[in-house]
């Protein structure tokens, strides 16, 4: 039996030919992208550790963490979002979180977060722009909780330095009921 | 269900006392139910605010008690709520939470209906010749009234008039509307999100003035002095709470912006809204500037309309029931329709530090809500206390119980409605 290509099944229905997949392009090998996954995994790690303090230290000043509510925008500018922090906003949070005044900070679940589906979305001369999935687990109170999210991590390179300048994170139910939190996704 | 006498000793009304209320209202799923009944499909339920269904077939889902409903505009410009559910075979004929449309088809076997509510059409029609007629199956459909841009449905069609309900809180409303600053408020996003606990523990809580420099510490912490000193109320006496009959309530945290058209002068605008000062002054006279800044934070007061929503300084807070110890909120960012952008803009900015299930305040009262609920089963037979500031409570001229903001007045109103609309009688 003859195997038909993407492009004949799609001419059989008059629709126009996929972009052909390229396989093994070999990004993820780069030794800029490495670094940025490291970089991912260890700021997931502090995240986890609620080390917070160490966390926004892995941002450039000008650096944005933000939490849309509506799954497509790109305007977080004139859009709601769960959270859209600069530097000062980020600073604020950390404070928040870690100073003990707040009681959800206080009581908030242990969680455990896997970062993985790496994709290479754009490589510059000193940026690595990467999108991957995360599934967090927290447990409080002897409830399990999951949350699901879409990351894009841009990642800055200065010399030896590598700073995060962007992390959006989509959560899949953005823009349902996200029940309330006092850990950082 | 069985008469709510025969399964409560002395029937509901005994378990709410005026300054105290048992903590069965929060535990048990039977109170829920009849709850349901005798005040979600009872009084009149908020369902959308005017701005989200601007054009004709503009609709929103939305619910009363557990019941999903659809909220639209028809061409004639009218809103109508209709029961989420075709009358065939019960299927919801909408499952897009916003949107436009020109009618709505059920995907079940195609019954088609029009923004009113008219069947228009049954696919394969002569099997209903002699056995149904089309004009006698239209979309259920409920009462609906608006007010000052706030529509509001019921299930009971000889329900009084919406106005005569909400009584004197229109007076309320009425301010709340002026942060628009002569520009329309609109609702520009929402958060949403759930706490595992009773409805009524978030009913009390938007005219809690006492939580609120416990709770929120680490908020108050965060802002600038100006606003913390702007929200510095629990030893001003002129931040009172006044209860405005029919379970509405308002709490008055900031008493100078009560009514925000009313403005000698004498107040500092914020410094964080510098920029926004600067860009406006450009194009705008300065009493307009002054009268968009001063408005920034919305209305002085949160207003509590029993039972479901919320104008709580400058968004709407939305309960939703989803059983005895699940609540869905949504918190719905207001700003100025056809405004400066950056107003807007600042107002969302605003809006986040605050609300939403990462915001600085939200988690920390969701928090709290779930210990209530998660401490109140511990002996539900033992009350739970609204006495606060009832030795201190007056009636003003208006006819308003009132006391100081943070006390108890806004909860022993809700309950004494609770009461009424729970007792056999009503």
């Amino acid at each position: 039996m003859k195997t038909e290509t993407v492009e004949e099944v799609a001419a059989i229905d008059n629709r126009p030919a996929p972009v052909p997949f390229e396989l093994g392009l070999g990004r993820l090998s780069e030794p800029l992208v490495g670094r940025a996954i490291e970089l991912i995994w260890r700021e997931a790690q502090l995240l986890d550790d609620k080390d917070y303090e160490a966390w926004q230290t892995l941002y450039m000043k000008d650096g944005k963490y933000v939490i849309p509510v509506d799954p497509d925008t790109e305007d977080f500018e004139s859009s709601l979002n769960m959270v859209y922090d600069d530097a000062r906003m980020r600073h604020m949070r950390v404070t928040r979180l870690v100073q003990g005044y707040s009681m959800s900070a206080v009581a908030a679940a242990r969680t455990s977060r896997t970062i993985s589906r790496f994709t290479v979305e754009e490589i510059t001369e000193n940026t690595v722009t990467l999108r991957s999935a995360q599934v967090l687990v927290g447990f409080k109170r002897d409830k399990f909780q999951m949350l699901g999210a879409d990351l894009t991590h841009r990642i800055r390179f200065t010399g030896d330095d590598a700073r995060i300048e962007l992390k959006l994170i989509r959560l899949v139910n953005s823009d349902s009921a996200v029940n309330a939190s006092g850990f950082l996704l | 269900m069985t008469s709510p006498t025969s399964e409560k000793a002395g029937g509901f009304a005994g378990l709410a006392e005026g300054d105290r209320v048992a903590a069965q209202l929060y535990t048990d799923p039977e109170i829920f139910d009849w709850e349901m009944e005798k005040i979600f499909y009872s009084t009149w339920v908020w369902v959308a605010h005017e701005s989200e269904i601007p054009d004709a077939g503009s609709f929103k889902m939305s619910h009363i008690g557990l019941q999903p409903v659809i909220v639209n505009r028809d061409r004639k410009g009218n809103f109508n709520v209709l029961l989420n559910r075709c009358r065939h075979r019960g299927a919801s004929v909408c499952e897009v939470p916003k949107g436009k449309a020109n009618g709505f088809t059920c995907p079940y076997h195609s019954w088609s209906y029009s923004l009113e509510g008219n069947l228009r059409g049954i696919p394969y029609p002569d099997g209903y010749e002699g056995v149904t007629e089309k004009r006698d199956l239209p979309l259920q459909r409920l009462r609906v009234e608006s007010y000052n841009g706030l529509i509001f449905a019921s299930f009971k069609t000889d329900i009084e008039p919406l106005e005569d309900f909400l009584g004197d809180a229109k007076i309320w409303i009425d301010r709340f509307m002026k942060q628009g600053a002569g520009f329309p408020v609109k609702v520009q996003g929402e958060h949403k999100f759930r706490f595992n606990g009773n409805w009524k523990i978030q009913l009390e809580n938007t005219t809690d003035g006492y939580h609120f420099p416990i709770v929120h510490r680490s908020w108050m912490a965060s802002v600038d002095a100006e606003t913390a000193d702007m929200l510095s109320f629990m030893t001003d006496e002129s931040a009172v709470t006044h209860a405005l009959g029919n379970g509405h309530s308002v709490a008055i945290m900031v008493p100078e912006h009560v009514d925000l058209e009313e403005d000698d002068g004498t107040e500092e605008l914020q410094e964080r809204f510098r920029h926004i000062i600067d860009e406006l002054s450009e194009t705008m006279p300065q009493d307009q500037v002054r009268r968009i800044v001063r408005s920034m934070h919305g209305a002085g007061y949160n207003l509590n309309l029993f039972p479901n929503l919320s104008l709580s300084m400058s968004f709407f807070r939305v309960l939703r029931p989803i059983s005895v110890n699940e609540t869905e909120i949504q918190h719905m960012a207001l700003g100025l329709d056809g405004g400066p952008e950056s107003v807007n803009r600042e107002r969302l900015r605003i809006h986040e530090h605050f609300q939403g299930p990462f915001g600085f305040g939200t988690s920390d009262d969701s928090e709290a809500w779930d210990r209530v609920q998660r401490g109140a089963v511990a002996n539900p037979d033992m009350p739970i206390l609204v006495n606060r500031g009832l030795g201190r409570e007056v009636t003003v001229d208006e006819g308003w119980k009132t006391s100081h903001v943070t006390d108890e007045t806004g909860m022993r109103e809700s309950y004494a409605m609770w009461k009424r609309m729970m007792s056999d009688e009503n």
